[in-house]
């Protein structure tokens, strides 16, 4: 008889079966066979036999492995220990087939041989290491032809992440490969030592299609844009006018556009775009990807604060900046980070994320100290909001009384 | 080097992924012109140098063994100069040169096992459900309220034709966390699945005070239910506030919350990420509760499967899930898709105000 029946249930089915590949490491690795048998008793049992982690780490880091404890160590002894290692990977996940087999070989030598490709944050997750192996499977990855470093945990940079980018995608308005690269070897120290209150996410989407959710996720997205016109191929507007027909450009393209900016004319068979009414939500150049292109001045907005639930409710982030260039090496960028953790570790509570922080002071006591304190200058600006705010309780400081008082003196 | 002499190494960072691409996309870097999708699961990207690539999508369970990863290498190697990538939804994509090596592929790729799809056609407004973003579980967590892969497996089992073709009017978006702490952040979902405690933590004073930091417990409540204990020193809960978050048990191992009667799944719709059309948006509750039932969790697919369809039929093209659901009201919803509107559904957190209705503008 199966010793999973349960699990055998989830090989059946159409769909990969993650069963499988348990299965698959278990036929020749210990560890995996008792997560195997784990798992099973997870299912049997309705509810996870995992313990907290408390701290494991390599040595020089503090973060990047997450320590983990099977509660039933005598009836799975192979699991007992059994800690996550987050491994940095490339950005854009872009690998080849050799960098893909060194990572397997040293994690057959000291691992479960079970991984994640990948883990929430982007990060190649190796599922299963005891301790004691922890330091040598690392140093193997550091000393690889191509070799590989650990990724973020705890309360430090997590592991920046990226979208394919210019790699492979025409609608990315900067480099976000090369920026994301960047920001990721600048801060090595700040993502392998937890220093901070919490976590802080960085993301780089290069089009406001956002495809790495980073809007939703990060502490700081940065969504690439562009200012100037939409730019547009007639010729091409009329191949997919002959392909789809005037009537679903109308309906599906021009009606759709949330300002109304667009008017098509069935008999040039042209579309007409009023750019200064555009918002760049993408979905006409998502349509119509050989005819319309974003204009050629390119750049970013950032947006802070982002994270799900914990503590104070999930939080989409909010515009800082509605337009930067995004020119390497990105100083103004690094700058504003560097400032941003400042404030934030001097007057963040313990476990308060960077937006949790700005709700309970205010906005625009974050603006303030990054001008006074850090020298930034971020200016109010209409784009910051959805609309003004509706209740007068407005702080008002000193110097904007004294400012008052000599502009309305006169 | 032997390993005794090498000297230890950090803070050398990730691989300059400019040494991973595929030589044609580093000739053609940042100057693709467009892209189309050819067939399901195939994507054509054509460069302003004349260039093409094919991108051939095959759906991933996320784990995987060695020897798996090994046989994506063989493929690559076999059929693409041995590049690839993932997408940041756990799709492995191959990069083509060779046109008439796709069908090779796909073939390799479903003896193997693996299904090629979860793309997207929005030229023509034909949408795949492309894999689902998800968590551990309780494959290797230790404050899950659910299990991940089980679920997602038996979803996409379901799902499957949705992620072979492309028949949906708009994206939909599927992730799934397994507790509220959301290492999957799923609350910008099309379709979230939420594992969820219902019951308050056992809290374990005789050992609290020598594993737990107190102030940082209380703390850690985001609706104050936790305070100190004199007599222990450790902490009391006030049941009556307690929301089950579980964020205590995540600060204090004495507190644990798993229980296999008052865990399981809610699900959450019409949230999404871009900005197309409308802005980002979170998911709202749909279903509250459905209990954990490995290893298929039948309610849970099912659940899913109705949204899914009273979505397809509904939506006009390009429609999200929350575009739908914002067109015909939450009333509609409801109507529809069968499932009962409860006082679970009424906010009561920090921004509950917003959610609630000021105009008296119904649909009956």
């Amino acid at each position: 008889m199966s010793e999973t029946p349960l699990l055998d249930e989830l090989e059946k089915g159409p769909w990969p079966s993650f069963v499988r590949e348990i299965k698959k490491a278990a036929a020749k690795n210990e560890m995996a066979r008792d997560h195997l048998r784990l798992l099973e008793r997870c299912y049997k049992d309705k509810r996870t036999h995992w313990k907290h982690g408390g701290i494991v780490a390599v040595r020089g880091y503090g973060g990047g492995v997450i320590g983990r404890y099977c509660d039933l160590p005598e009836e799975y002894p192979h699991v007992a220990e059994y800690h996550t290692i987050r491994i940095n990977m490339p950005t854009g996940w872009f690998y080849t087939s050799k960098a893909l087999r060194d990572i397997c070989d040293v994690w057959d030598k000291y691992g479960s041989g079970l991984t994640n490709f990948h883990g929430s944050t982007g990060d190649i997750i190796l599922l299963g290491c005891p301790t004691k192996a922890l330091e040598p499977c690392f140093q193997d990855l550091a000393y690889l032809e191509i070799p590989f470093d650990i990724g973020g945990s705890g309360s430090d940079l997590r592991t920046p992440t990226a979208c394919m980018g210019p790699a492979l995608c025409e609608f990315a308005c900067f480099d976000t490969l090369d920026f994301i690269y960047e920001m990721t070897m600048e801060f090595q120290n700040e993502l392998h030592r937890p220093m901070w209150p919490y976590k802080f996410k960085i993301k780089a989407s290069g089009c406001p299609n956002d495809c790495v959710a980073a809007k939703a996720r990060a502490d700081f997205s940065v969504i690439g844009t562009w200012k100037d016109e939409i730019q547009i191929d007639q010729e091409a507007v009329k191949e997919y006018v002959n392909e789809l027909g005037a009537e679903r450009i109308q309906k599906e393209v021009v009606e759709l556009c949330p300002t109304k900016c667009m008017k098509f004319d069935p008999n040039t068979k042209e579309l007409e775009i009023d750019n200064s009414n555009c918002v760049r939500c993408m979905h006409c150049i998502n349509k119509l990807p050989k005819a319309l292109r974003p204009g050629k001045e390119r750049g970013a907005t950032i947006l802070i604060g982002g994270k799900a639930t914990f503590v104070d409710s999930a939080f989409l982030s909010w515009v800082l900046l509605p337009f930067v260039e995004m020119k390497h090496p990105y100083d103004y960028i690094k700058e504003l980070l560097r400032a941003i953790w400042d404030w934030w570790d001097e007057n963040g509570k313990f476990r308060e994320r960077f937006g949790e922080l700005i709700r309970r002071v205010g906005m625009w006591r974050f603006l303030k100290a990054m001008k006074e304190e850090y020298g930034i200058d971020i200016p109010a600006d209409v784009r910051m909001v959805e609309y003004p705010r509706t209740n007068p309780f407005v702080f008002w400081t000193p110097e904007d009384r004294e400012e008052a008082k000599r502009r309305w003196r006169k | 080097m032997s390993e005794e002499k090498r000297p230890y190494k950090t803070d050398f960072g990730p691989p300059d992924y400019r040494l991973l691409l595929h030589p044609v996309i580093k000739k053609n870097y940042g100057k693709w012109k467009y892209h189309e999708v050819i067939r399901p699961g195939v994507i054509k990207r054509v460069a302003e140098s004349g260039d093409v690539v094919y991108i051939v999508k095959m759906g991933t369970p996320r784990l995987l063994a060695t020897d798996t990863i090994r046989w994506i290498a063989d493929l690559a190697e076999k059929y693409c100069d041995g590049y690839l990538r993932w997408t940041s939804r756990y799709n492995v994509e191959f990069i083509l040169t060779d046109e008439s090596k796709i069908d090779p592929l796909i073939k390799e790729i479903e003896e193997g096992g693996f299904v090629v799809g979860g793309t997207w056609d929005a030229t023509h407004a034909k949408y795949g459900i492309t894999n689902i973003v998800h968590t551990q579980g309780w494959i290797h967590c230790h404050t899950p309220a659910t299990d991940a892969s089980g679920i997602v497996k038996s979803v996409m089992d379901e799902l499957i034709d949705y992620f072979k073709e492309m028949k949906l009017p708009a994206f939909c978006r599927i992730s799934l966390a397994c507790c509220l702490n959301m290492c999957g952040a799923v609350h910008c979902s099309d379709i979230a699945i939420l594992g969820i405690h219902r019951l308050p933590p056992v809290v374990k004073n005789e050992k609290l005070p020598k594993i737990c930091e107190v102030p940082s417990t209380v703390a850690s409540c985001p609706t104050l239910a936790i305070r100190p204990d004199p007599k222990t020193k450790g902490v009391q809960v006030n049941e009556e506030r307690c929301m089950y978050c579980g964020n205590c048990y995540t600060m204090c191992p004495a507190m644990p919350m798993a229980d296999p009667e008052g865990d399981g799944i809610s699900l959450w719709v019409g949230g999404k990420v871009s900005n197309a059309r409308s802005g980002p948006a979170f998911s709202k509750l749909a279903v509250p509760f459905l209990p954990n039932t490995p290893p298929r969790w039948p309610e849970t697919v099912g659940a899913i499967r109705k949204i899914v369809e009273t979505y397809a039929e509904g939506a006009n093209k390009h429609e999200r899930l929350g575009e739908w659901i914002e067109r015909i009201g939450w009333e509609k919803f409801f109507e529809r898709t069968g499932i009962e509107f409860t006082d679970k559904h009424i906010d009561d957190f920090t921004l509950a105000q917003v959610t609630l209705r000021n105009t008296s503008q119904f649909r009956w």
